[in-house]
């Protein structure tokens, strides 16, 4: 017996950063909207409150802020030819739950893609030819240019109060900044953190090698601030506990901190949570979404109408729900037809330990999420990929994100792994190791996607989504050359301090083991036509004009940068949209 | 999230339906190396997982994994064997966090842990098989033999070479080594690194403070004694009032 709720204009599936953005912006222009959220409600105060959100066993370890696996996980195969089986314990990568999503464990990394990245296909061909494109690989363009979104960038930058240097301002080149940056019309709203020491000595031997660093675009704040939602800000202390936990300093951007203070209590607008939705109902003949159906906090299947849906869900969780809804047609890795799951990406990630004299002090607790300094030359489109075989690259980061000891302990790749010689490996390298990050971009293969499980379940009895995934050569080649880079500047650190330098490289089949990231993107993608992208350049569904999917699902590629700044900019970017055309005239706002 | 960790092996899996009789031991505390007043002795820890011989077991593998030396003590010091009977009697231990729908088949190790048992029912599968592998092998107790030998009995869970019936040994070796150094470094709160053990160790300060005015004093020393949650509780509570009249 399904209970029918009295119609409203939007509902929202999900409420983490984009399900906020996008209430507030519509609430704004006097919409009703309602926010269905999977999770508990939760507030800085009381629930991320020290000192028990300092806690690495019970939410670094035991993933306190995590979907349980128990109620949803995915399953996973390298190859089409494997049997699929379920991620049965998180690790790869940490999908949030409860009311804020991932926006409120994350780090705070915050940036912008390149101009070429939203038109990769057309770029990589004019400035290569075509042969450039390694055979299998789905690039295509996104749609949307990065000038159309740079003033949603540069907005979603001041809501989140994000520090940072100014590189590339209106087309002139800043100094201390990202040279290789796209322009931007402002500059970032606070400043940068203090450099420790780690992102001391990567500057210092980054510029040696004749790259550009600069310091990290940051979401914790480096002063008092308040949002253009007249959310106030506090300035991070650098206690060492952003990834995998929640802010209490209200000091790292959140839906929480920047958001949700300007949203809740605003008459147009209600949140409800523990409603898990289950299908977007689809009217196929009209090609019209109707509204949701969820499952409530006490097993009731409840149908909400709407006049508009909007997949605010974590990224592959969208794609999940199209695949339940039947909206879209799946895509087919053996015909290359169909869009739905199609260019699923994630980040190829790889590292370089610096092990340093116990002189050298990194002080690794003294830390936050996107405390230190990059560089992007050999990211993207920054430098020549003429003859290397490979498109697109990463950045090489020096972070100092905390020093929390059951996972943080480095030590040399010849150390044993327990007794005594570990005890004084693990003591005598704490302090004195410095890791480089290689955040490097995936590109889309025709291999690579997402479909419905033949065998698996969810708590609720609805199939699990299946992941099929490998890195494709291109990438290997790509990290393989960054990792270089990165062996290179390590090595000029590690000479004056009679150091060892070992790289981490991306060696063997994609596993779902070890913690790699949690950009997973791309299976609902945004792009110029029907036939190869799910959404059209404004995040709207080809298949139902009123059904618009937000967040790192949208992703064509999945460029060198991390996620989020490019999540809230397109974000806003819709919000614009729906707001100001579709919901005037609702109608498919590109034609097919 | 960016910091790459990509040879750290999964965390993986124990426990059971703890059932043990309560047995009470005593603690083995020793007073730590570092000149500090010596702690209050610890209550006597009532085992709600592990039997008395189990318990006994354990800790002397744990004390192989994370040795006392003579500059710092070792896992049975730090509490590592009352954090893992306590996280096995709790919802770690029941596999509260784990998809646990079948069908179970084989997969491959990159697809991670695709075995039926919790944490719990992993111990209550393998300790036996431990104890009666060893005895096999080497004649006496675990707990019996010395040091080199007990290392040498680790090596072979974790290779594998010991193979046990009800549980794949290298499973439990990897588990009991990823709850041992979680029990060596975790807050106190959690039962283990007793007295921050751990956490002298390595110098790490504890989890809460604020050093934004220090990140940018490069190679300083920083030689603060360690508080832990318990602590900081204590000092909100004793700050609680002036604090609200501010």
């Amino acid at each position: 017996m399904t209970t029918r709720l009295p119609e409203v204009d939007v509902v929202l599936v999900g409420m983490g950063w984009t399900g906020a953005l996008l209430a507030k912006e519509l609430t704004d222009a006097g919409h009703r909207v309602v926010g269905l959220e999977r999770g508990h409600p939760r507030q800085t105060v009381p629930d991320f409150q020290s000192p028990t959100m300092h806690d690495e066993l019970r939410y670094a370890v035991r993933h306190g802020l995590m979907l349980d696996p128990a109620t949803e996980t995915v399953t996973f195969r390298n190859y089409q030819a494997e049997v699929a089986l379920p991620v049965r314990q998180l690790g790869s990568f940490l999908p949030g739950n409860h009311l804020g999503g991932a926006g409120v464990h994350w780090n705070g990394q915050t940036w912008r893609f390149q101009e070429s990245d939203f038109v990769l296909k057309s770029h990589l061909e004019q400035r290569y030819g075509r042969g450039i494109i390694q055979e299998g690989l789905t690039i295509q363009d996104w749609g949307v240019t990065y000038a159309e979104l740079e003033p949603h960038y540069d907005r979603f930058e001041k809501i989140c109060g994000i520090g940072g240097k100014a590189g590339n301002l209106r087309g002139q080149i800043q100094p201390g900044g990202d040279p290789f940056e796209a322009p931007r019309s402002d500059e970032f709203p606070n400043p940068p953190m203090p450099q420790p020491n780690a992102a001391a000595l990567f500057t210092r031997a980054a510029a040696e090698v004749g790259a550009h660093p600069f310091p990290v675009p940051t979401a914790n704040l480096s002063r008092p601030y308040r949002n253009p939602y007249g959310c106030e800000m506090q300035p991070c202390n650098a206690c060492g506990f952003c990834e995998r936990f929640g802010c209490e300093h209200f000091a790292k951007a959140s839906p929480q901190v920047c958001v949700l203070p300007a949203l809740m209590g605003k008459p147009e607008f209600e949140l409800r949570t523990l409603c898990t939705v289950t299908r977007v109902e689809y009217d196929r003949t009209a090609k019209r979404a109707t509204g949701v159906t969820y499952i409530d906090g006490m097993g009731r299947e409840v149908f909400q109408p709407a006049g508009l849906v909007i997949l605010c869900a974590f990224a592959y969780h969208n794609a999940r729900l199209l695949l339940l809804s039947g909206i879209g047609q799946p895509y087919d890795p053996a015909t290359g037809e169909g869009s739905v799951g199609k260019n699923y990406t994630y980040q190829t990630m790889a590292g370089v330990s610096v092990f340093m004299d116990e002189g050298t002090r990194i002080n690794p607790y003294m830390g936050a999420g996107a405390l230190g300094a990059a560089i992007n030359d050999w990211n993207g489109e920054a430098f020549d990929h003429g003859g290397l075989g490979f498109v697109g690259g990463g950045y090489i980061a020096a972070y100092t994100t905390g020093g929390r000891p059951i996972e943080h302990h480095p030590v040399p790749g010849d150390t044993p792994r327990w007794g005594s010689a570990w005890k004084q490996a693990v003591k005598r390298h704490y302090n004195s190791t410095l890791s480089l990050s290689v955040h490097g971009s995936s590109m889309p293969h025709r291999g690579n996607y997402l479909d419905l499980d033949p065998t698996y379940r969810d708590s609720l009895g609805n199939p699990l989504l299946r992941m099929t995934f490998d890195f494709p050569a291109n990438d290997r080649l790509m990290a393989d050359f960054v990792t270089d880079k990165a062996e290179e500047i390590g090595r000029v650190i590690a000479a004056p301090r009679n150091g060892r330098v070992e790289a981490s490289r991306r060696r063997g089949r994609y596993s779902v083991v070890p913690y790699q990231t949690t950009h997973n993107t791309g299976g609902t993608i945004m792009g110029t036509n029907p036939r190869d992208s799910v959404l059209n350049r404004y995040l709207q569904c080809w298949d139902a004009h009123n059904v618009f999917v937000m967040g790192a699902s949208t992703f064509a590629h999945n460029p060198g940068y991390n996620p989020t700044g490019t999540v809230g900019a397109l974000a806003l970017w819709a919000a614009r949209a729906i707001r100001d055309d579709y919901m005037r005239d609702p109608r498919p706002l590109v034609q097919a | 999230m960016s910091t790459p960790d990509l040879s750290r092996r999964g965390l993986l899996i124990a426990g059971g339906t703890a059932a043990a009789t309560p047995v009470v031991v005593p603690a083995q505390a020793q007073p730590h190396a570092h000149g500090q007043a010596p702690a209050a002795p610890p209550a006597p820890h009532v085992w709600e997982f592990f039997t008395g011989d189990e318990a006994a077991m354990v800790s002397a593998a744990m004390e192989r994994l994370i040795p006392a030396d003579p500059e710092s003590p070792g896992a049975i010091a730090a509490g590592v064997p009352e954090f893992i009977d306590r996280q096995l009697a709790g919802s770690y231990g029941t596999g509260s966090r784990l998809y646990r729908q079948g069908p179970f088949r084989e997969g491959t190790a990159e697809q991670g842990y695709q075995l039926p048992f919790t944490p719990a029912t992993l111990y209550r599968a393998a300790l036996p098989a431990f104890a009666g592998w060893t005895r096999q092998n080497y004649g006496r107790a675990f707990q019996d033999l010395d040091q080199r030998l007990q290392d040498e009995v680790l090596r072979k869970l974790e290779t594998g070479e010991a193979v046990f019936e009800a549980a794949p040994s290298s499973l439990f070796f990897e588990t009991l080594l990823a709850n041992t150094i979680e029990g060596f470094f975790s807050d106190p709160i959690h039962g283990g690194n007793r007295d921050m053990i751990g956490w002298k160790l390595v110098g790490f300060p504890g989890p809460y403070a604020g050093y934004v005015e220090l990140v940018g004093r490069h190679n300083l020393r920083f030689d603060r004694t360690p508080r832990g949650i318990a602590q900081a509780m204590a000092e909100h509570a004793h700050h609680a009032a002036p604090m609200n009249h501010r």
